[in-house]
Formats: structure tokens, C-alpha cells, sequence
């Protein structure tokens, strides 16, 4: 029996300490449809590193997962006003971004940003805007402004789709009604929250997936949408069309982080770097269709995506991006959302 | 040899269930331990929770702080609730109309082609639940396959809207746990003795009543359990809820889902959790109650 124990322990050893050395490994937690293939096997050939990918729906489900102990992680992908809350809570480390040799390509716009201002944890991934899109043939507005999604006209009856998750869908509201982000003001959050309620009367669906296929189908005439994602939708051949309403439109910038459990820190770096390398950044906007933050992408962009009206704001757009909001102004934030939701 | 076994049976015995208890302690006490701890503790804002207890989590199910912060009755999360055991109820009752029949024709067959339709109705298992679901959307869809020849043959000139509603979630759920009423009904049909449908018979019984009067009352322990088995997965659900119903009405599964995700809320999530645990618990201690008084019945006459 003992000689069994002994055998059992000596395996046990063998399999953590390979675990504890598998170098040549990356493992990236993405959101979801987010990270082109292709550019995953020209990172996998030139560093002869490994990758996989997982993905999540919404900076919430990362968070959670995150909270929750999940570990095996290497890079995770936040937006800007996920950054200081996952640093506060000691979930990503410091990796020295602004250190790393690919540093120097990137747009001034973009370095050193509020939400990492020492630029020691975040590279860049993509930037884009939330508004909303219709189907230009099911539709005779044209998006000029938020008043056609939030207070819908009865052609929008039952054919209207909404995100998910409160996060993006309140900023808008706070656009449209001229709120500042992250209110703490209760008399303003109901404003908010008796908008919502009625707009749910023409809501179809709460989606934050399919909305190109609902616009597609017709099952919904105008969706929440993202810049770079309506664009692929419409590639499809579907009718659609990205609004820029006049209010303005929300921004967030998504950008790698280090998970404080990663275990493939150096490989993290290694593609951190890959990523602002211009040529393969530009593969990922090509894919995504959103913005990026590395100079000299443009020279790779095909005609299609130099065109592409999603990508080509008009100039006067006005963009917010959120911060992070208080403890109170989030709960207030999730009251509202669990009210519109019973 | 073996000397290091335990020298009583009952030891012995113990030992053999070991690895059963083991998973079951890993698996499934210990996760529901810790969230029942949770349920006890303040939410930290952003996920976790806070080492100090709290009930807040229990009194937010019925009341709420409104924006001013006062304390008021709140039906919202009961309705939720409320309408997860509707729907639940709806969808096993509809899983028993349509399950009953089936396991009673497949009771009807030949001995060796049973085998072969009882794993017809399991098949559905192999493929992922999402993916299943998914395909109700194509199903139920404007334009989808239901609606697509209506409209080509102008039955219809307009969307039936069948995607996104209480019945679109209903059938979804059927579809989902159907195989869960058909099996344990058909594990007490096949012991049925056809004989006794002669002898009623011969007593004058017409179909009806030998259906009401001894098929069903002895297929009784195969329906409550494929009930039980329906209702409580049902009432947990979440995909189908938000992929079929568009998640504009909160069920109890998305609730909960929503407290740990979008809400940061776990204590509140847990505390929900621990109230599905109980319906589910009482649930079952009246179906062994029931089922040890039948026995009891049984074993006196």
C-alpha cells in the first residue's frame, strides 16, 4: 500500500510540475467573435508559441469570472472603464506596456491614457463607438438622432432590440437626456429608468449577440449596435446602416490586460507586442472593422475598409467615453436596469 | 492480504460508498454550502462579497430601497418568481400531454423495437442544449420555417410573431425536458401487466375507463417522477428564456444569472438560489412521503 501512496505522489509531482512549466503557451479570454484566426496562426508561426481563446459576452461576465478565482488566463480584454476597477481589485498586474519595444508605434492619442495613465498594464486591441443600426429598407427614418431609439415611433413596434446588459444601453440614455455618466443623482436615474420602461414597450428582445441576424431577418427594424460589428453585418448583404445620431455616441477603447494568475507572462508580452506591431494590428481592424491605436495601420487597410462608413464617423460626431462609475452611481444603475427588467 | 479492510460489513459498506460520497461532497455540498454562506453576506460592489453578515440579500426579495432609499413592499422579484413556476407548470403539463402517448406506444411495441424508440427519444442529449435551442429560432423565426410557406401561400400576409413570447419559451422548454417525461413514465408502463387491461375489459370498462381507471393509476410513480423531473430543471431555466423569449421578462434562472453577472449582486443571486434549493427540497420530501406511504399501502393489503 505504501509503495502505491509513493507512486501516486511521484505522478502527482510529475503532472503539476509540467503544468507549472508550460511554456510556450497563451491563453486569451476574448469577447466573443473578437479575435480573427488568422491572426492568431501568424502569431502561433512566428513565436512558435501555442494560443488558445476563450470568450465571454460583456466587461461584466469577465469581471465575474475574474472575482470568481478563474485562473489560466494570460490576457483578458476590458474596456476603458473596466481597467481601474479590475486594478483596484488587484485582478492584473503590471506588465510594463510602455516598455516594450512596439510601444513607439503607437498613436499619442491613445498612450498613457486616465485609465492607466503610466501606461503599466494595457496594450491596445480596438476602439469603437455604441449606437444603434436599422434596416434602411424596413425604415423611413435615418437615424439622426437618439429620439428614434429611445422614444420609438410605431413603425418600431415589437421590432425594436436593446442590449443585454444595462452597462452601454444607460450611457446612451445619459447622451440623450443631456446626464452626466454615472449619476448619483436618484431624480435623474428615474428619468432614465421611465424611458427605458416605456421604450420596452417596442422592444422585441434584450440581444447583445444576434443583432445583425435580427436586422437581417426583420425580426427587429433597429437594434443596440456596435460600429465594427454592424459593419460585418451589413458585408453580409443585409440592408444595414450604422447611425450617428446627433446627441452622440458612446466610445470605449478595449485594450489587453495581464490577468494576476496568468502563468505566461512573457508570452503575454511577446503578443502585446505582436499586436502593435502596425502590420498585424491592421489585420485585426481589417477583421473587426473597429478603430485601432497604432500609427501606420491605415497603409494595410483594403479599399473596402478605408470606405467603410462605420470606421468614417462624420467629423462633428461627438464621442463619450465613460468612466468608471461609484459603487452608488452602479447600484443605481443596476436598480434601474432590474426595474426595466421585471 | 487485504488486511487493511475494515473487519465489519457495516465498515466495509461505508468504504464502498466512499468514492460516491467523496463526489458528491466535492461537487455538489460544498458548492451549495458556500453559497448559502454567501447568501449571509454583504455584496461587494464590484463582485465577491464582504466578510460581514447580512440579511439584506432575504429582504431585498420582498422589499426594496427605492431611489430615495426607503424601505418598501416590492412584488417585482416575486412576480418574477411567480411566473417562473407559471411557465414551469405550463411546460410540464405540456411535457406530460405529449409524453404520456409517446411512452405508452413505445409500452405497445414489440419487446426488441422498444430498445430501439426509447433511444430514439434520447438522442436529442448528443447535441449541446444551446445549439438545440438555437434551432427553435429558425423554427419560430419571421420568415422561418413555419412562417415561410404560410406567407408563400398567402394563409398569412403578415409575421405570426411566434419568436420572442411566453409561448415561444413554453415550447422551448417542452422540447428541452420531453425526454425527462418520457423515460420514467415509460420505466412504469413497461412493467404494467396487460392482463389486467383484459380483465377490465371483460369487467364491462370501456377504453376510457381502462385508461383512467387502471393504466394511469398504475403508471402513477413514472408521472409524478417525469413531473418532478420537468418541473424543477424548468424552473432554473435560462437559455431558453433569453434566447426564445428575448429576456424582456426576468425568469427565476436568469435572475440569478443576472445578479452574478450584470448586477454584482452574489449574495442576492445566492439567496434566490437558496430559495429555488428549497421548493426543490420540499418537493421531493413530499414525493418520498407519498412514495413510502404507497409502498406502506402496498405492503398491508
Amino acid at each position: 500500500m505504501k509503495r502505491l501512496f509513493t507512486t501516486f505522489a511521484a505522478i502527482t509531482a510529475v503532472l503539476i510540475s509540467g503544468l507549472a512549466q508550460a511554456s510556450g503557451e497563451l491563453f486569451i479570454y476574448n469577447w466573443t467573435e473578437y479575435t480573427p484566426p488568422e491572426l492568431i496562426a501568424k502569431f502561433e508561426k512566428e513565436s512558435g508559441i501555442k494560443v488558445s481563446v476563450d470568450t465571454y459576452d460583456s466587461n461584466e461576465t469577465l469581471l465575474a469570472k475574474l472575482q470568481a478565482g478563474a485562473t489560466g488566463y494570460d490576457i483578458v480584454v476590458p474596456s476603458q472603464n473596466f481597467v481601474p476597477i479590475l486594478i483596484n481589485e488587484g485582478l492584473i498586474q503590471k506588465v510594463g506596456v510602455h516598455a516594450l519595444s512596439n510601444f513607439k508605434n503607437m498613436e499619442d492619442r491613445w498612450t498613457f491614457p486616465e485609465w492607466d495613465s503610466e501606461q503599466e498594464y494595457s496594450g491596445p486591441w480596438q476602439w469603437g463607438t455604441t449606437s444603434f443600426s436599422y434596416n434602411s429598407e424596413l425604415y423611413s427614418g435615418t437615424g439622426a438622432s437618439l429620439k428614434e431609439f429611445f422614444e420609438p415611433s410605431d413603425e418600431l413596434n415589437g421590432r425594436l432590440s436593446v442590449f443585454q446588459t444595462p452597462d452601454e444601453v444607460i450611457s446612451l440614455a445619459n447622451i440623450y437626456l443631456g446626464i452626466p455618466f454615472c449619476s448619483e443623482d436618484a431624480k435623474q436615474m428615474k428619468q432614465i429608468q421611465d424611458m427605458l420602461v416605456t421604450q420596452k414597450e417596442s422592444v422585441v428582445a434584450y440581444n447583445s449577440e444576434t443583432m445583425s441576424d435580427l436586422l437581417a431577418s426583420g425580426e427587429a427594424i433597429m437594434t443596440n449596435h456596435w460600429s465594427g460589428y454592424s459593419r460585418l453585418g451589413r458585408l453580409t448583404g443585409a440592408p444595414i446602416v450604422y447611425a450617428y445620431p446627433k446627441e452622440g455616441v458612446v466610445g470605449w477603447y478595449d485594450s489587453m490586460v495581464v490577468p494576476t494568475s496568468a502563468k505566461n507572462v512573457e508570452n503575454a508580452k511577446k503578443f502585446m507586442n505582436f499586436m502593435m506591431d502596425p502590420v498585424n494590428m491592421a489585420m485585426l481592424t481589417e477583421n473587426q472593422g473597429y478603430g485601432d491605436a497604432v500609427k501606420g495601420t491605415a497603409a494595410y487597410y483594403s479599399d473596402e475598409l478605408k470606405s467603410a462608413p462605420e470606421i468614417n464617423p462624420p467629423s462633428d460626431l461627438n464621442v463619450f467615453f465613460a468612466p468608471t462609475c461609484s459603487p452608488k452611481a452602479q447600484s443605481l444603475i443596476d436598480k434601474v436596469w432590474t426595474k426595466v427588467m421585471q | 492480504m487485504s488486511d487493511w479492510l475494515p473487519k465489519s460489513a457495516a465498515g466495509r459498506r461505508w468504504l464502498g460508498l466512499a468514492p460516491s460520497y467523496f463526489v458528491i461532497g466535492i461537487f455538489m455540498l460544498i458548492p451549495m454550502v458556500i453559497m448559502g454562506v454567501f447568501s449571509f453576506l454583504e455584496p461587494n460592489p464590484y463582485g465577491g462579497v464582504k466578510p460581514i453578515g447580512s440579511l439584506a440579500a432575504y429582504i431585498k426579495i420582498a422589499f426594496e430601497y427605492d431611489l430615495e432609499d426607503k424601505l418598501v413592499f416590492n412584488p417585482g422579484y416575486l412576480n418574477i418568481i411567480f411566473r417562473s413556476f407559471q411557465l414551469s407548470f405550463g411546460a410540464t403539463l405540456l411535457c406530460l400531454i405529449f409524453g404520456f402517448p409517446v411512452a405508452y406506444y413505445i409500452t405497445l411495441q414489440p419487446e426488441n423495437r422498444r430498445n430501439f424508440y426509447i433511444y430514439l427519444v434520447t438522442i436529442p442529449f448528443w447535441t449541446n442544449l444551446l445549439i438545440r435551442t438555437f434551432a427553435w429560432i429558425i423554427i419560430l423565426g419571421r420568415g422561418g420555417v413555419i412562417e415561410a410557406p404560410l406567407l408563400a401561400t398567402g394563409i398569412i400576409d403578415d409575421s405570426l410573431r411566434m419568436m420572442y413570447s411566453d409561448g415561444a419559451i413554453a415550447i422551448g422548454l417542452t422540447y428541452s425536458y420531453l425526454p425527462l417525461m418520457v423515460l420514467p413514465i415509460y420505466a412504469s408502463l413497461e412493467k404494467l401487466d396487460f392482463r389486467l387491461l383484459d380483465a377490465a375489459s371483460d369487467l364491462y370498462a370501456n377504453r376510457f375507463e381502462i385508461m383512467t381507471k387502471v393504466v394511469i393509476p398504475l403508471s402513477k410513480p413514472g408521472i409524478i417522477a417525469g413531473c418532478i423531473l420537468v418541473f424543477i430543471p424548468c424552473l432554473g431555466a435560462f437559455i431558453a428564456p433569453n434566447l426564445l423569449g428575448g429576456g424582456k421578462k426576468l425568469m427565476l434562472g436568469s435572475l440569478v444569472q443576472f445578479q452574478f453577472a450584470s448586477a454584482r449582486n452574489w449574495p442576492f443571486g445566492g439567496a434566490l438560489s437558496m430559495l429555488l434549493l428549497s421548493v426543490v427540497i420540499i418537493t421531493l420530501i413530499f414525493y418520498a412521503r407519498a412514495a413510502k406511504n404507497r409502498a406502506a399501502m402496498e405492503g398491508s393489503a
